[in-house]
């Protein structure tokens, strides 16, 4: 079904695709530290932690004294003990007592951190549904990866549109349920710059292990606009078909041929597709515009009906971008010359071309 | 107690009878019988829910490839592989199975049943036609959930939790149809089932004791039965409770856990207001209590396994009841460290982390407790004996690890990985399970009559041991990793490649760990029928059941003995042997060899 090696090979090859994201997992101790939680988590997992090993090996120790000490052997007899010493038991039970009152603070102190946001925050509106995240700027822009600025406090205001999800990014050590029916809300203030992961961890249906996305974490506003927030009208077609990608549809679709919630969209230009029915479909312009506004209708074999209908969510330019994109992750495919100009001069020579008018309304 | 005792003048005069074959084996109102049934449905569905976790470390550690031999008849339409709706399938099957239909029924329906009227001086339970029930109720639940096998979607698709919305609309993925109805059902069966078991648990315990046996005179056995009884009559209803919900929700229209306006694989949800954190507070008031009704039973039995095989008396017997008392009392406030991620309001959070933290200290109570009963004592090596010291170390290890995840800030990283999944094996398969192979092999020879093969036994425990913590033990370690739980795919988009030698590690580890057990069943069945005898009292121990032939016959007592000291007069200076039944009351004792002439000559 997911072949690992196939799709390390694939994000390599395609030259339209972007090189793949350079992680920084790895070692088989905590994921580094990327936000400014990891200083309310790790210590007190590390004071826990060597307390644990220091009670676990004292009882443990005791224990295999005994037991080698007492052995029933020849000769030996049980030895006269008291059946009960009341000091020794309250010594026992208060101590350790004082010890989790340490942790409790720690932990609770820790806790408030990462529930209450600051007030200087920037918002963020997450959107979770089967199998993918969306998330919303205050600028009114979206994306399916997440972008944050280095150092800078975000608030997370999150629903689900079906059912219950998870946000959790190891790096940041942060983690929320996203609940059907009511708001959720997180923060974080990332420390560091890089690519983390994101991922769904409230088992939320048979694709659960495909919601994951990235969070790229930039270390000022201006490198975060160039990768999401330029103007339209001065990209070209393809450049702002990958941005509505990102935004849109790369939660369920990869941009190259490895299959996610739904089919793969790289090399698929041109292609003939089996359909759920047994019969066979070319992906071709209205092909790709009848999937987009009525995913049900003809269906890919092997994939559910779950796909949610554009119909009125996205304009014909949009419509146009997109299949501009995609026709390009399809490295036969003939790109017609005005895809390669900026968009607002390319929508006009569509308009005025005969034969292949894409997107046509 | 008086009433207690004119009791007893009544039930003397029971004469022992011989039933049918029927009335004997299967229909049986003896509790020893129905100990026994349960004893053999729990450990065969031991069986099933060990193959659901071995098909689980398969795919995590050699993802989507083909299952040797089996593959090519379970999954044909996969091409020999675990799809992922198979794989939901797995984690929530193996997870119900093991809990509701294995360790619940081992401790509470088999020992519990086993034990109670023998080690209070009983001739039965309280309500013996009750506690046939309560039996014969499990019998849907099985039926039931091996249906849910063979619906749509493999089996129900919500994971053991079944948390609405994803459990509550029919469209939210494969296994949210009839396969999760079934399942429903199946532990509402499983649900009303406990409940009557243990009212009549408790009702024997308090009434039933034999003439002397005061409340302060119980083995700890009893004592841990008991409390789990009355957690179990207390937290079980709201479960039952909420399963019937879940079933109106799902059937009847109702909306108690779907939110409205909901999209799920393009099915909207219309006019039902529901609260999906509903469900988690009612599952976990239930669930949460639950963990302990799997823990305290085996505590009370690993205090009496090691007095008898330590030679001495229980270190500290009323803190180790107060303590019991007290985990059982904190448990029920617990609940909610299950939802620190789900939204709760920070300061409830405190409140569940205080509590939850707080529980940790009986808990050391009893450990101490134990490692103080071994000091000075004259140890002996059964394997019984290994499995109970095996016990206190990975209980230790479960419950430290629980003081990690008690706090808030590192619940909220490690949440839903598998630390959380390395915690609960390490309290529930390290403690309960070895726990219960302690148990099986300690009160086998009076289950049977002959002793369990202790060659056999010892490397049983050795390899179980090894395979165990070589198994769990590097969870913690993907845990911290932030490799999550109920993934079919953990490794996609090439996340975690790094850990795959770690997990096939970890499944090589389970494998061995699986046919290890392969010799205690071999050995069970060998020696049921070719072991050596066992005698009335093998282990030289206190409690009233080794008073009794082995296996005990109907109506257990000649007389119902009376009792005149507690239960771990062992190595006690003032007497000749080392060791002192709770009753000398020699009608109930004469020496009989134990065989089948004689045994029918008795009756």
């Amino acid at each position: 079904m997911l072949n690992l090696i196939g799709l390390l090979a694939q994000t390599e090859s395609e030259s339209l695709v972007p090189a793949a994201p350079e992680y920084r997992d790895g070692s088989y101790w905590f994921p580094e530290a990327a936000s400014s939680f990891a200083k309310d988590v790790d210590p007190l997992f590390m004071l826990i932690f060597w307390v644990s090993l220091v009670f676990f090996a004292a009882i443990v120790g005791f224990m295999i004294y005994f037991v080698i000490k007492y052995r029933d052997r020849p000769g030996h007899k049980v030895e006269k003990s008291a059946s009960h010493n009341t000091a020794l038991e309250i010594a026992w039970s208060v101590l350790p007592g004082f010890l989790l009152i340490w942790f409790f603070v720690d932990g609770a102190a820790g806790f408030f951190n990462m529930r209450v946001t600051p007030g200087d925050a920037e918002q963020i509106q997450v959107i979770a549904r089967q199998f993918n995240w969306e998330f919303h700027y205050p600028n009114g822009d979206a994306t399916t990866e997440l972008h944050l600025v280095r150092n800078r406090p975000v608030e997370f205001v999150m629903e689900s549109r079906d059912v219950l999800h998870s946000f959790f990014v190891p790096a940041f050590r942060q983690k929320q349920d996203v609940v059907p029916g009511r708001y959720t809300y997180t923060w974080v203030k990332p420390t560091k710059e890089g690519i983390f992961r994101l991922y769904c961890t409230e088992y939320c249906g048979d694709s659960h292990s495909l919601m994951k996305t990235n969070v790229h974490v930039y270390n000022s506003q201006e490198e975060r606009d160039q990768a999401t927030f330029y103007p339209w009208e001065d990209e070209t077609p393809i450049k702002n078909g990958q941005r509505l990608f990102n935004m849109k549809c790369s939660g369920c679709h990869n941009n190259n041929d490895v299959k996610k919630t739904g089919p793969g969209l790289g090399g698929i230009w041109g292609k003939m597709e089996t359909l759920s029915d047994g019969s066979t479909v070319e992906v071709n312009d209205n092909y790709f515009r009848e999937s987009l506004l009525n995913p049900g209708a003809k269906l890919v074999k092997g994939y559910a009906n779950q796909m949610p209908s554009f119909q009125g969510k996205l304009n014909d330019d949009q419509i146009f971008w997109l299949r501009a994109y995609i026709k390009s992750l399809t490295p036969n495919a003939k790109i017609e010359d005005e895809l390669n100009l900026p968009a607002s001069e390319a929508r006009e020579k569509v308009d005025t071309a005969d034969g292949d008018k894409p997107a046509a309304e | 107690m008086k009433s207690a005792d004119s009791q007893f003048e009544n039930r003397e005069s029971v004469v022992p009878q011989q039933p049918g074959f029927w009335r004997h084996y299967v229909f049986s109102t003896d509790h020893k019988v129905i100990g026994l049934q349960f004893l053999f449905s729990a450990l065969i569905w031991l069986l099933m829910g060990g193959a659901l976790a071995m098909a689980i470390r398969w795919q995590m550690a050699w993802p989507w490839t083909r299952i040797p031999i089996i593959g090519s008849w379970l999954f044909q339409s996969e091409g020999g592989q675990i799809s992922p709706e198979f794989y939901t399938m797995l984690f929530t099957m193996h997870g119900t199975v093991m809990i509701f239909f294995v360790i619940i029924p081992l401790l509470l329906g088999a020992f519990g049943n086993y034990l109670i009227p023998l080690m209070i001086g009983a001739r039965d339970m309280a309500f013996p036609k009750l506690n046939m029930l309560s039996y014969w109720l499990m019998w849907p639940a099985f039926i039931s959930l091996l249906m849910a096998f063979f619906a749509p979607g493999y089996g129900p698709g919500a994971g053991w939790t079944a948390y609405p919305p994803l459990s509550t609309v029919w469209e939210a993925s494969p296994g949210s149809g009839w396969a999760q109805t079934l399942w429903l059902i199946s532990l509402l069966f499983v649900g009303v089932s406990s409940i009557l078991g243990s009212i009549n648990y408790i009702a024997t315990i308090l009434f039933l004791r034999a003439p002397g046996l005061d409340m302060l005179r119980l083995p700890m056995t009893i004592w841990g039965l008991l409390i789990t009884a009355i957690l179990q009559a207390l937290a079980l209803p709201v479960l039952t409770v909420a399963l019937v919900m879940q079933l109106m929700d799902r059937h009847l229209g109702t909306g108690f856990f779907t939110p409205d306006n909901l999209i799920i694989n393009n099915f909207e949800t219309v006019g039902t207001v529901g609260q999906p954190l509903l469900w988690q507070h009612l599952f976990w008031f239930y669930s949460h209590p639950a963990v302990y009704i799997m823990i305290l039973p085996i505590m009370g039995m690993v205090s009496d396994i090691l007095c008898c095989f330590a030679r001495k008396p229980l270190f500290g017997y009323r803190p180790m009841v107060y303590s019991m008392c007290a985990i059982a009392g904190m448990g029920f406030v617990v609940w909610g460290h299950h939802m620190f991620v789900s939204g709760m309001h920070p300061f409830m959070g405190t409140v569940f982390m205080i509590s939850t933290m707080m529980i940790a200290l009986p808990s050391s109570v009893k450990v101490f407790n134990w490692l103080a009963t071994l000091w000075g004592g004259r140890i002996h090596f059964t394997t019984s004996m290994l499995f109970s010291i095996s016990f206190i170390s990975m209980f230790i290890i479960g419950g430290l690890s629980g003081i990690v995840m008690a706090a808030n800030s590192i619940d909220e990283f490690v949440h839903d990985t598998y630390y959380i999944v390395a915690h609960f094996h390490y309290v529930l398969f390290g403690g309960t399970i070895m726990g219960v192979f302690s148990a099986l092999y300690f009160w086998f020879p009076k289950m049977f009559g002959r002793m369990l093969n202790e060659t056999a036994g010892k490397w049983h425990f050795l390899l179980t041991f090894v395979f165990l913590n070589g198994t769990f033990f590097p969870m913690h370690i993907l845990g911290w990793r932030g490799f999550p739980r109920r993934m079919a795919d953990p490794y996609f988009s090439g996340q975690f490649l790094d850990l795959l030698p770690l997990n096939r590690m970890i499944t090589w580890c389970a494998f061995a760990m699986a046919a290890a057990q392969l010799i205690f069943i071999v050995n069970f069945f060998y020696s049921m029928f070719w072991g050596q005898r066992a005698g009335k009292n093998p282990w030289h121990a206190n409690t009233l059941e080794w008073t009794v032939d082995s296996p005990p016959p109907h109506d257990n007592f000649q007389h119902i003995p009376t009792i005149t000291r507690g239960p771990y007069e062992y190595s006690n200076p003032e007497h000749d042997e080392d060791y002192w039944p709770q009753a000398d009351d020699s009608a109930g004792l004469e020496e009989s060899i134990n065989t089948p002439a004689t045994k029918a000559s008795e009756r």
